[in-house]
């Protein structure tokens, strides 16, 4: 008799596979992932398939409009300064940007929520009130006057957005935190004579990590657009550092001369978006098996 | 009710002083002064100047003082614009700006709620997917990109709106930058709505409806709008915050003359008063519009009716 366990002759599943194995089916979402993959490795390491600097001036070459026939292949800003060079600079420093300010975010209210929901109680009801009223607040005057504090500094005031932007993380990872308190299968790892790090290794965190993942994915682009926004207003990065925010910015001041120095980073800038948010929706969708 | 509202309205005293004095000692924290510019005043000058405003007193000294003249509906003068003080400043700009939020904000609302009905009555029909290709657009184009290719398509080349500018009385000032500030808060409504619908029409009652031979129309409008609507309701709070800081860069783009600009630029200023001020209106609006949420709110769901 050959016995085997059931278990190995079926295809192996579990939340991880199926999720991977429905986003791998969503044609939209694997499109958006390629294309942010291609869009970070061109940050990277587009820059130095250009013989332009960032910041060197090229006097023969001033509001090129873009072209394979020279080396500006974007064309080049009223001072001569090349687009291609700057655009993905400038793309780089807004992922970077995104990437850190989620990073603070994902941190402080990971930590946040799981207390609230762990402990639960009076100390629950408190820190949800905390978040409560903060959340009713205009947090981008907060957020401009830390500008003005923080000043020049850009990954410090990155730093800071993250650190206010972390009250739905606080939420999300709360509501799971108490919903997964509750659950049996906690109960019965305990009744098993699972410890307390192996119960929140094995169980809680694989739990609580599907929402978060999904919510991480939509917040790089708030961040991004976000920072757009400050540098569009004169508060972010400043010269001669550029951000697709500042690069937009005086395109806008430019359009009917030179309309492509509007075009290039606000079509970067857009594509960016539109493909974190297609593939934040789209794990969404794969990681939460009720809507399948 | 009305106990209700007033004892809102009461609580949001705290909230809004709590407010008023983090800003304050945030902003005198910052390195820098109002009267610090690129000519340099003679030190007596500058001590004419800080004594006139009080500056030269302790922080503390005139945080009172400022709170003082808050309590009689003073907010202050204004540190850059010489010969206004912030509240007529407040008083020029906030009709402008308040009139282009409301219209953007009812539009975002009416449109909103229409496309997200008919995209969750056509579900994965050519309407439904260019109501969700809309939905994704309104969040990933920002408004600094979509005001200036409309101008330059609508101003420049086809020359039918003014690229930007304002007068007084005439709407075609508004429409671009309406357009503008509408779409991200219509997409996401629009959005919401077509979810809570199709959720709502899968429920029993709705089925109810159906069985009893009732027009689509009534069902939708009479039974199913109603439920449908508590999500997009709740949403409005944060969409007004939306709205208001797309204002700053689309009253900056179309060179209207609300109050954006003294935010961004009292803060670079140092102009203590003025963006202290902003801070206040702002904050109140919003603490206003979440009251009014939440009034609705119950008037829409009677298991959230609010007990006081």
């Amino acid at each position: 008799m050959n016995l085997r366990d059931p278990a190995e002759e079926a295809p192996r599943a579990g939340l991880w596979r199926d999720a991977g194995r429905r986003l791998r089916g969503s044609r939209a979402a694997m499109l958006a992932l390629a294309v942010i993959v291609f869009l970070v490795l061109l940050a990277l390491f587009g820059p130095y398939l250009n013989p332009n600097h960032f910041d060197t001036i090229d006097w023969s070459c001033i509001a090129m409009p873009p072209g394979l026939r020279h080396a500006h292949w974007w064309g080049t800003d009223r001072l001569g300064r090349d687009l291609f060079v700057r655009t993905l600079q400038g793309t780089r420093i807004s992922l970077a940007v995104g990437v850190i300010a989620t990073t603070v975010s994902l941190i402080v209210g990971i930590t946040y929520g799981a207390i609230a929901g762990f402990v639960g109680g009076r100390v629950d009801q408190l820190m949800m009130r905390l978040i409560e009223v903060l959340s009713g607040l205009p947090l981008i005057f907060f957020v401009i006057l830390l500008t003005v504090v923080f000043g020049r500094s850009v990954y410090l005031l990155f730093m800071a957005i993250g650190a206010i932007g972390w009250l739905t993380m606080a939420r999300i990872v709360r509501g799971q935190a108490m919903v997964i308190r509750g659950r049996e299968f906690i109960e019965a790892a305990a009744a098993a004579g699972a410890g307390p790090g192996r119960i929140i290794f094995r169980h809680v965190v694989p739990n609580i990590i599907g929402p978060v993942i999904v919510y991480a994915t939509l917040t790089v682009p708030q961040i991004i657009l976000f920072e757009s926004f400050l540098s569009f207003l004169g508060l972010g990065i400043q010269e001669p550092q550029a951000s697709l925010g500042t690069l937009i910015a005086s395109g806008a001041a430019q359009m009917q001369s030179a309309p492509w120095m509007l075009l290039v980073p606000g079509v970067i800038l857009a594509v960016l978006l539109v493909c974190f948010n297609v593939l934040g929706d789209a794990l969404r969708d794969a990681l939460d098996p009720r809507d399948a | 009710m009305l106990r209700y509202f007033i004892l809102r309205l009461l609580a949001a005293v705290p909230t809004l002083l709590a407010i008023v004095t983090i800003s304050f000692f945030l902003i005198h924290a910052v390195p820098g002064g109002p009267f610090d510019q690129e000519q340099t005043l003679s030190t007596q000058v500058t001590r004419n100047l800080d004594a006139e405003y009080g500056l030269n007193q302790p922080v503390w000294v005139q945080y009172t003082r400022y709170l003082a003249g808050l309590m009689h509906g003073d907010f202050g003068p204004s540190f850059r614009y010489q010969d206004f003080s912030v509240g007529e400043l407040i008083r020029q700009g906030l009709p402008v700006s308040m009139t282009l939020g409301a219209i953007a904000m009812s539009l975002a609302l009416l449109a909103g709620v229409g496309i997200g009905i008919a995209a969750a009555l056509h579900r994965q029909r050519l309407l439904d997917h260019a109501a969700i290709a809309l939905a994704i657009a309104g969040v990933a184009i920002p408004s600094f990109v979509l005001l200036p290719a409309l101008d330059l398509f609508f101003g420049v080349y086809l020359r039918w709106l003014p690229v930007a500018g304002w007068e007084p009385g005439s709407p075609r000032y508004f429409v671009l930058p309406v357009i503008t500030l509408c779409l991200p808060p219509l997409a996401f409504i629009a959005r919401l709505t077509r979810a809570s619908m199709i959720e709502v029409m899968q429920s029993g009652y709705v089925r109810t409806a159906f069985a009893k031979g009732l027009p689509l129309r009534t069902i939708v409008l009479r039974h199913a709008l109603r439920p449908a609507l508590v999500p997009v309701v709740s949403y409005l709070a944060p969409a007004v915050a939306m709205t208001m800081t797309g204002s700053l860069v689309v009253e900056k783009i179309a060179g209207l003359p609300g109050i954006g600009r003294y935010l961004v630029q009292g803060a670079l200023n140092r102009d203590y008063t003025l963006v202290l001020g902003m801070v206040i209106v702002y904050s109140a609006l919003l603490i206003l519009m979440g009251l009014l949420v939440d009034l609705t709110l119950g008037a829409l769901d009677p298991r959230v009716r609010l007990a006081g």
